[in-house]
């Protein structure tokens, strides 16, 4: 049975992940807290906007109300990467080699290890950016579509268009694929050709009651699962089209409460799903089975991440009721 | 749902105007006046606003059409995000405002806070107040339609610069308004001097709030008195049978036709008995459906046969909400009245088919 070690916090907290078997949790007002033998905290950011874990470093990258960009370690300590003043840092995403992107407004940057800062203008607002799995190639989501540019070269992007706003993105594991989500109840996803002059492919996932802000890919890249109904929609990506055609698994479906976050386990085809009232599940793919793993708390989940060996799983609330989750018990 | 209660949503503020009306100067009085309350301002630059405050939030103004490009459908982008990066943290301000640039549309503004679910569970559209250059806007009114639309979405128009005017001038400048937008409250001001209490927390949008405070909102005008500027009718008889006994309104009355003739806004205020619901919620829904694009503002009391309460029903172009207010009180008289303000509208059609939505009498 599984057990819950709770963390009350103040507040919104933004994000959970592991560093190495320590579980962090970045709140709204800037403080990051961490359970490393007793709960410990440190002051990032004046507001704390966005907060993603570069796993290659093992360390959380976080952006800011107060311009900053920061690397926060295993030990809570901050490294400024960048600042821009006064303006507000909503998108970080971290890269291969030591690179990471951030932005504020219309423009997107990416740093890299050395500290060089390369700057990629858009026209219109840059709602989400990451990173290709291969190669130092990001995506920027905005305004009708998607711009991919390779950071080191001085190339025109590939401009893949889809009318309507765009707000999350990601690649798929294999790089196959690119999905985002959008300011309308929909996910779009782009089927990538390495062939030269193909047309793109797209793929529109529709059907959600609400704006999905929550996507994760299964371990190996077969499955993307995804927030915005009652239940975890789970799109099939494993066919040489992606979804196209298939229906999605609905998991952890229930009646009135809707899914705000999921995140897939490391190793096995289950999926966490959090709910708007703060329930917490494990569902299994292959046979829908359910495990509960926190009853309802106060608030919506916001964020969750799992430790390396996929036995421990940490969760976030927009109301502060955060805690770690032993499934072994 | 089962949620957790709620916190109250937060007031959001829409301030408009042209460049140079005397926005930064009102923003700045805002912000520095002893009122007690802190705000939150989302601004296109920082430009002059003289305060220090990590409140103030620069963003780039974005419009996202949605739905294939419906432009009853567009939305603030920016807002969408800055918005919610605000509620994270909602102990710091007790409201929130949006400054628009000049030419800014303000029904983008507006609707953001109708269509986005997350924006809408956590604030609420308090009121749009427009500012008004006395000074330029027979000007604007010629070279844009931007001033126009934002006088006519507006629900505070303050009428900025009095003192660069003759008062000619000023009734003639008031009567355009008031012709552009029949249910605005109007204030005459110089260099944005404004009791903040006729600005703020107006719950302008909030129909129930918008009648408690002003109970005759809807009696400004007269089916009669309200014409466009290339309306056929005699001009000289536009002085007002209905009484005004509630002069929290400092305007005067001898409106109907703008004097300006670059108007192109027009509004529509109809006036019925008792309404058949099977009839009027139909009605309502295809007119907004079919002419939503040209209607800026709606905003209306409906008396349904049989039902003791009033229903109040407001909207911005397709997007339409509606809700009981309070029981009808004794001896008031049971009738209808709902104001179309926009363009291109069909003045006969409107009436005709609004009046076909009246219960028939036993």
């Amino acid at each position: 049975m599984p057990t819950v070690a709770p963390l009350d916090l103040d507040g919104h907290v933004v994000a959970t992940a592991f560093l190495g078997d320590v579980p962090f949790f970045a709140s709204a007002s800037g403080v990051i807290h961490r359970l490393d033998h007793g709960q410990k905290a440190s002051e990032a950011h004046d507001g704390l906007l966005a907060c993603v874990r570069d796993e290659a470093n093992d360390t959380l990258i976080t952006g800011g109300e107060d311009g900053k960009v920061q690397r926060i370690a295993a030990d809570g300590t901050a490294t400024l990467l960048a600042e821009v003043p006064r303006k507000w840092i909503s998108v970080v995403a971290a890269g291969p080699q030591g690179a990471v992107g951030f932005a504020e407004g219309r423009t997107a940057r990416v740093r890299l290890a050395d500290g060089t800062i390369k700057e990629f203008p858009e026209s219109r607002s840059v709602e989400g950016m990451a990173f290709a799995p291969k190669g130092l190639r990001i995506g920027i989501a905005r305004y009708n579509g998607v711009s991919l540019h390779w950071v080191a070269m001085a190339a025109q992007p590939v401009e893949l268009e889809w009318k309507g706003a765009h707000n999350g993105i990601t690649f798929s594991p294999d790089g196959r694929f690119v999905v985002t989500t959008m300011q309308e109840n929909a996910l779009h996803g782009w089927k990538l050709d390495p062939k030269a002059g193909a047309d793109t492919r797209h793929m529109r996932m529709t059907g959600y009651p609400a704006k999905v802000k929550s996507f994760s890919w299964s371990a190996k890249g077969k499955w993307l699962a995804s927030s915005g109904a009652p239940a975890a929609i789970v799109w099939p990506f494993s066919a040489k089209d992606g979804p196209m055609g298939k229906p999605p698994l609905e998991l952890g479906t229930r009646a009135d409460v809707m899914v705000t976050c999921v995140s897939c386990h490391p190793a096995e085809d289950v999926v966490a799903i959090g709910y708007s009232d703060g329930m917490v599940l494990a569902a299994r793919f292959a046979d829908s089975r359910e495990v509960l793993l926190r009853r309802p708390g106060k608030g919506a989940i916001t964020s969750m991440g799992w430790n390396r060996n996929g036995k421990l799983l940490a969760f976030a609330s927009e109301t502060g009721d955060c805690g770690v989750i032993d499934l072994a018990g | 749902m089962t949620e957790t209660a709620l916190p109250k949503p937060i007031p959001v503020t829409v301030l408009t105007g042209y460049l140079g009306a005397g926005k930064t100067t009102l923003l700045n009085r805002i912000l520095t006046e002893n009122h007690g309350k802190k705000y939150a301002v989302i601004v296109n630059e920082f430009g002059e606003i003289g305060i220090d405050n990590d409140l103030i939030v620069e963003s780039d103004e974005e419009i996202y059409e949605m739905n294939n490009g419906c432009i009853c459908c567009t939305v603030r982008g920016d807002l969408i995000r800055v918005v919610e990066g605000l509620m994270r943290r909602p102990g710091r301000f007790d409201a929130i405002i949006v400054e628009t640039t000049g030419l800014a549309d303000p029904v983008p503004v507006a609707q953001t806070f109708f269509m986005d679910d997350d924006v809408r569970q956590k604030t609420e559209l308090d009121a749009v107040v427009a500012l008004v250059d006395a000074k330029h806007l027979p000007l604007r009114l010629k070279d844009s339609r931007e001033a126009e639309d934002q006088i006519a979405f507006a629900d505070v128009v303050l009428i900025n610069k009095t003192d660069l005017v003759s008062p000619e001038e000023l009734a003639r400048i008031e009567a355009t308004v008031r012709v552009i937008n029949p249910s605005a409250r109007i204030h005459r001001t110089t260099r944005s001097d404004i009791d903040l209490t006729k600005v703020l927390d107006q719950g302008a949008f909030n129909l129930e709030r918008a009648l408690e405070n002003d109970p005759h909102f809807l009696d400004h005008d007269h089916p009669d008195h309200v014409c466009g500027p290339d309306c056929g009718h005699d001009h000289h008889h536009h002085g007002h049978d209905h009484d005004h006994d509630h002069h929290h309104h400092d305007h005067d009355h001898d409106h109907g036709v703008s004097p300006i003739h670059d108007v192109t806004v027009q509004s529509i205020s109809l006036r019925g008995g008792e309404m058949n619901p099977e009839r009027f919620f139909p009605w309502i829904q295809k007119i907004t459906q079919t002419d939503g694009p040209n209607i800026l503002r709606l905003k209306g009391i409906i008396a349904f046969a049989g039902d003791e309460e009033r229903y109040v029903v407001q909207g911005v172009h397709m997007i339409v909400e509606g809700d009981h207010q309070r029981a009808w009180k004794d001896g008031e008289k049971r009738e209808s009245r709902l104001v179309f303000i926009g363009r291109d509208l069909d003045r006969e059609k409107i009436e005709r088919t609004f009046k076909a939505c009246e219960a028939q009498k036993a």
